[in-house]
């Protein structure tokens, strides 16, 4: 098979450099300003949230609540900053940024709308509509856990430098596996490029969404940015029970709410990005009205408020998994991610492949309702193997279900034993 | 070691970790819709015991003077030391307080003084939102008691011990 290089070159329609110009700063400063708005109303989010499935009520003091985020901010700004004596002062500042822009940098490859035919040519509701969009985002993400590392590393600190040193064994555990799961979504669409991710789910949606398509896949992606992002349960980096916070111990004002904006900024960025690979993108489901030209205004605005819409969701769904689960135990997550996860991302990857194979030789397009159909259908079948079958204390499991049965008894066997030695050894004195 | 940890022979449901996982979001979503239980308060009060004893009330006469005539049993019964009185007598023999001040950080308002009292003058009161720029606004004199506008405190009857 040959790649069409050539042609995912030609991709972008020509357009005149003016216009494209003034078109990317526009679409850099609206979305900046939504972005970081959005942010800021996350936290406010959040704690509502965090507060009604508590069965309280949350912030309503500042403007009835609304106004509570700018609250918090003008607070952070005014705070002292103190600089710990003993921190490495340069990458002391310089961590919090580093967090959070590869957040914010990886956005510029992941399409939020469908494109718009204006009247000044086509416009691409991407900031950067990159071919080799999704390759840059696997580079990016990466970046990522060089802000809380070196946060850690510079504060001097040891509960920092642990968070910190657990943050890096975490984020590189899971990355493999996040990387794996995305596998089968690119063997499905043919290209690592976003736009052609979209195009592929936009067919029969939202059965060829590839949350129908590669569900196992989506449940992997789903652990594997909860634990890229720090959350719950995998906020191991942060324990406060045992690290006193990790990583930001030593931050204050500002420097500590960029942490904060940092990982509200990965966690709008995963929802995006499953959004975007396994919910269709801005696809709006059960029509083909939006895929199709003429490429209106309208449909533009539709399909960008419908990603919002698939975005808000993913974040509603981080924060009501924060406020369910405790915290892993290290061990504990370090044997999900690569006792569990990666081999079924490996196995998921075989799967699939076989699966898409054997669809094509037996002549169904992607397009068509077998094809999806059947990937469906087999999708089933693994979720159930897996939840009723793979998930009995094994997926997550407490210390002793690792022992052997056997094993188990003869270490109880031997504490009996020691217990009734000490008992008759009290006794004889 | 895991040696002596209790092992439970739990059911499958138990031990599988995404359907316990997905009974705990079931339960959180739940709570979501449920009614708050957050009391508003500067807005919303809780509701005070009709015996609760709370910031000092001096009750008044018809003509607007307290009704202390300067026993001097108050100050003798306080186990905290904190009320303060000068008694004085007019020109037709009746005893009134020169000076009657009540430091409301040394008591530890147990009532006393409202028991104590012959002519039911000092009362503790169903009142407890104080707050003073100074430590020296604490000490209460005669006049700041008598101003007080709030609720007194019901004493406790032996005769009906349930206050029913």
């Amino acid at each position: 098979m040959t790649i069409p290089v050539y042609a995912v070159l030609q991709a972008a329609p020509p357009q005149s450099m003016f216009v494209f110009l003034v078109a990317t700063v526009i679409k850099m400063l609206i979305f900046f300003t939504i972005y970081m708005i959005g942010i800021a109303m996350l936290t406010l989010a959040e704690r509502k949230i965090s507060a009604w499935m508590q069965d309280r009520h949350g912030p309503n003091r500042v403007g009835k609540g609304w106004l509570q985020p700018a609250a918090d901010g003008l607070k952070n700004i005014m705070k002292e900053e103190t600089y710990p004596d003993a921190a490495y002062t340069p990458i002391f500042i310089l961590a919090p940024a580093m967090a959070f822009i590869p957040a914010l940098v990886t956005w510029a490859v992941i399409p939020f709308g469908a494109p718009w035919d204006s009247p000044w040519g086509r416009i691409e509701l991407a900031l950067a509509p990159l071919p080799i969009g999704f390759l840059f985002i696997l580079a990016l993400s990466s970046l990522g856990i060089y802000g809380i590392v070196l946060a850690g590393w510079s504060s001097n600190n040891k509960y920092s430098l642990l968070g910190g040193l657990r943050s890096s064994a975490q984020m590189v555990s899971y990355e493999i596996a996040m990387g794996m799961s995305t596998i089968p979504v690119l063997m499905l669409a043919g290209n690592v490029s976003l736009n052609q991710v979209v195009e592929r789910q936009s067919t029969i949606a939202p059965l060829s969404w590839n949350a129908a398509t590669c569900t196992i896949a989506w449940l992997i992606f789903l652990i594997a940015a909860f634990a890229e992002t720090n959350r719950l349960p995998f906020d191991l980096p942060e324990a406060e029970s045992e690290l006193i916070t990790g990583y930001h111990t030593e931050y204050s004002a500002m420097k500590f709410s960029m942490f904060f904006i940092a990982e509200y900024g990965n966690m709008v960025t995963a929802s995006a990005l499953m959004a975007t690979l396994f919910f269709g993108g801005w696809d709006l489901p059960f029509t083909t009205w939006d895929n199709l030209a003429p490429h209106t205004g309208v449909k533009t605005l539709l399909t960008t408020l419908f990603f919002f819409a698939k975005i808000l969701f993913f974040v509603f769904f981080y924060m009501w998994i924060r406020w369910t689960l405790p915290r892993f135990r290290y061990d504990q997550l370090m044997a999900l991610g690569w006792k569990l996860l990666l081999p079924t991302a490996l196995t998921y990857i075989v799967i699939m492949a076989s699966a898409i194979l054997g669809l094509q030789i037996a002549g169904f397009g992607p397009a068509s309702w077998q094809y999806n159909g059947a990937l469906f259908g087999l999708n089933v079948l693994l979720v159930l193997l897996l939840f009723f079958v793979l998930d009995r204390g094994r997926i997550v499991s407490p210390s002793y279900s690792r022992l052997d049965p056997r094993h188990l008894e003869r270490l109880r066997a031997v504490t009996a034993a020691r217990t009734a030695h000490q008992a008759s050894a009290q006794a004889r004195s | 070691m895991a040696i002596g940890v209790k092992v439970l022979e739990r059911p499958i449901e138990q031990t599988s970790y995404l359907r316990a996982t997905l009974n705990g979001m079931r339960l959180t979503l739940k709570h979501m819709f449920q009614e708050k239980v957050t009391w508003q308060y500067p807005e919303q009060k809780w509701p005070l015991s009709p015996r609760w004893r709370g910031t000092h009330r001096m009750l008044t006469t018809e003509d607007g003077k307290a009704k202390c005539v300067a026993c001097g049993l108050c100050p003798t019964v306080c186990p905290a030391n904190c009320i303060k009185l000068v008694p004085g007598e007019d020109e037709k023999g009746n005893r009134y307080p020169l000076v009657f001040e009540i430091d409301e950080f040394r008591c530890i308002f147990c009532g006393y003084c409202q028991e104590v009292c012959p002519e039911e003058a000092i009362h503790v009161g169903r009142h407890y939102e104080n707050s003073e720029y100074s430590r020296e606004g604490f000490v209460y004199d005669l006049e700041r008691l008598m101003a007080q506008t709030h609720p007194v405190c019901e004493m406790w009857d032996p005769a009906d011990p349930k206050g029913e």
